[in-house]
């Protein structure tokens, strides 16, 4: 239903909307269409997706990649309970004050802090990375083109260049992102994480979960929104028809 | 057939007190309730009060966006992330907002474009349309400016081409841009005054849309044939009209929700996601969808006009002509008939002015190379064609279809129903 929804909007506004602009940049191939748990009219998140999402992300991203606007509160939403959610806020280092000696302290984070970021601010991370600035991951399902699709295939997109095309120092070959050359490197491994609940940690499922993770972090409310928008159209339906016998009823003596 | 209302009759003492000293009941009831409308208007004369409608989800939203939003440049943008995951029903309100902003444009082209056809500008209803203009000029500032608020890359740069427009000026170009900024770039002191202007303008809107009634209900709405109807024609408002506007109404909210709980994105740019930074320019700047046409036009002139005019300052005097125009619509079309049904020619123009605006609206969205530039060039000059050339002289050769002097229904008893609606 999604799709039908997305390709309903689209060609409605293809002319208008869809510009050919997401591939003039660097010619990147368009992104592999992935099917999601969370798309479509009754689309959910997939729980256990996003709780290996989020090691993935926890173990491998957020070495590079902050991710400002989550709160550990927020990860109750992932089927994490309060004490699970306590247990992973105290992993991270927060600093607070000033206390009464009027001095910032350290101390371990608690459900209500924001996940610290990996680096104090834009020009360190950029020190550390070769000059390239990791951004931050809170919203990015939501500020590329492609959405999760694209997400999905950057991350498994990494291949040798082409014959004749000379990669930059620092750069890698993705034929997903535009102009090819990015500063990220290929960071997931086959197993390079290890799933607590047994599922295979193949590049692909890694992406897949991460990708589900990031994706709930860009719109934490998705399941809110459609549940309600769900009710709100059944009624909607039934206002209408109601609506419509009735106007037919008034209008009856003037046809 | 009841053609009128029963006159008002307050039984309360209370109500009698207050309308003898201010006589609101008997306005509200004079012009909700008794209000003389045309028994043949179809779905098109909808839009009106659902445009009016929009005004106020706006309204409303906005206001208590309002209450959460932080228009400062280190903040505008974690304020609105705030209001998507901390405010309770925050996302609600502010996707009803921006998709709210979109339909608003919606129903109000279709209801610019129902006046086209039915030719609701000519006389008496000259002023009427007038004020119609000024309030899409009012509209375009709001939303232009509503869309810099959260601070994203579109709204940033967004707000850079557009203010840039006006360096485009003779001799005080680069003040007028200095003066509009608050300063030598889109900065702080941008955010904030925009911010208060788009908090101020909707309530302009709203005083214009109120003289906008007052011309509409001075000689009452123009109608899908076209001429000026005798009583025998005309039903009161209510409950006629309210309770067709309340179904078109019910539609309207089914569509709308539509895109606010399932597709909230679909009409906005991923680079709004991404926070405003000046340092960095999206490969490709366009406005939100309704501004496309406009934009077209603006990117339209690419040459200097009779080496005194530079290009930039054709597009840009092209771009406010685009709208200027149509104030002069209701002595530019020089036909007597009002409405498309009588004038076949006329009829096809319209159409081809609607393909236009699509065409318009499709060249603006896309980067501006090969043949697109000529396409924008050849619409653009279309769409004045159309409206400075085309229409005065089919006013004077086309031949209209004999109009008919009423809706045909005998003064006595039903009649055959109107003609259908288009």
């Amino acid at each position: 239903m999604s799709h039908m929804l997305r390709s309903l909007a689209a060609l409605a506004l293809a002319a208008l909307l869809v510009p050919s602009t997401a591939r003039a940049a660097g010619e990147a191939e368009p992104p592999i269409r992935e099917s999601w748990p969370h798309h479509g009219i009754f689309g959910t998140y997939d729980r256990r997706a996003l709780q290996r999402g989020f090691q993935v992300y926890k173990e491998v991203c957020s070495a590079c990649h902050g991710t400002k606007y989550l709160a550990f509160r927020n990860l109750a939403a992932l089927g994490f309970s309060e004490e699970e959610v306590k247990a992973i806020a105290a992993e991270y280092t927060v600093i607070d004050g000033p206390n009464d000696q009027g001095e910032m302290f350290e101390r371990p984070a608690r459900p209500s802090d924001r996940k610290p970021s990996p680096y104090p601010n834009e020009q360190a991370a950029r020190a550390a990375n070769n000059g390239a600035y990791p951004p931050d991951l809170s919203l990015i399902v939501k500020a590329r083109a492609g959405g999760e699709n694209y997400l999905y295939s950057l991350l498994v997109g990494y291949e040798e260049p082409p014959a004749g095309v000379t990669v930059p120092d620092g750069m890698y070959y993705n034929k997903y992102f535009p102009g090819h050359f990015i500063a990220m490197p290929p960071i997931l491994q086959p197993d390079g994480v290890t799933y607590a609940d047994g599922t295979r940690a193949t590049i692909g499922q890694q992406a897949r979960d991460v990708t589900q993770f990031l994706a709930w972090l860009a719109e934490p409310k998705l399941e809110e929104r459609k549940s309600t928008g769900i009710k709100v159209m059944l009624f909607l339906i039934v206002l209408t028809g109601l609506l419509y016998a009735y106007k037919r009823r008034i209008w009856a003596d003037v046809h | 057939m009841a053609s009128d209302a029963e006159p008002l009759v307050l039984k309360s003492p209370t109500l009698r007190w207050i309308e003898y000293r201010l006589p609101l009941i008997s306005f509200g009831y004079r012009h909700l309730v008794a209000y003389q409308t045309p028994r043949n208007l179809n779905y098109w004369w909808n839009f009106g009060s659902l445009a009016g409608i929009c005004l106020m989800l706006q309204i409303v939203t906005g206001v208590v966006l309002a209450m959460h939003y932080t228009p400062h440049v280190a903040h505008a943008f974690d304020s609105v992330e705030h209001i998507m995951r901390d405010v309770n029903w925050g996302w609600l309100l502010r996707y009803a907002h921006a998709n709210g902003a979109s339909m608003f444009f919606i129903v109000v082209y279709i209801h610019i474009f129902r006046g086209l056809y039915y030719g609701s500008y000519k006389a008496p209803r000259e002023l009427l349309w007038m004020l119609g203009v000024v309030i899409l000029l009012l509209m375009m500032a709001t939303a232009f400016m509503g869309y810099v608020l959260p601070w994203g890359q579109m709204s940033f740069w967004g707000a850079t081409v557009i203010t840039n427009l006006f360096s485009a000026v003779p001799l005080f170009g680069e003040s007028i841009v200095t003066w509009l900024w608050g300063g030598f770039s889109v900065d702080n002191p941008t955010l904030n005054r925009f911010f208060s202007l788009h908090y101020l303008l909707p309530f302009v809107i709203v005083g214009v849309v109120f003289l906008h009634l007052v011309a509409l209900h001075t000689h009452g709405s123009n109608n899908p044939v076209g001429i000026d109807l005798t009583k025998k024609d005309k039903i009161p408002f209510h409950p006629y009209y309210t309770i067709k506007d309340l179904f078109g109404l019910a539609v309207f909210f089914l569509i709308f929700a539509g895109f606010v709980f399932f597709a909230p994105n679909v009409l906005g740019h991923p680079d709004n996601y991404i926070p405003a930074n000046p340092l960095v320019t999206p490969p490709h700047i366009v406005p939100e969808w309704y501004f496309l046409p406009f934009y077209a036009i603006l990117r339209a002139i690419t040459f200097d006009i009779l080496w005194i005019i530079p290009a930039k300052l054709g597009g840009v005097i092209a771009m406010f002509a685009s709208i200027g125009v149509l104030f002069f619509l209701p002595w530019l079309d020089t036909s007597k008939v009002r409405s498309a049904r009588y004038r076949p020619i006329y009829k096809i123009f319209f159409w081809l002015l609607v393909v236009d605006c699509f065409i318009l609206g499709y060249v603006g969205a896309n980067p501006p190379e090969g043949f697109l530039v000529t396409l924008g060039l050849l619409a653009t000059i279309w769409y004045f064609a159309h409206f400075l050339i085309i229409l005065p002289i089919l006013g004077k050769l086309e031949r209209p279809l004999p109009v008919p002097e009423s809706l045909g229904t005998p003064v006595l008893g039903r009649g055959p129903a109107p003609a259908p609606a288009e």
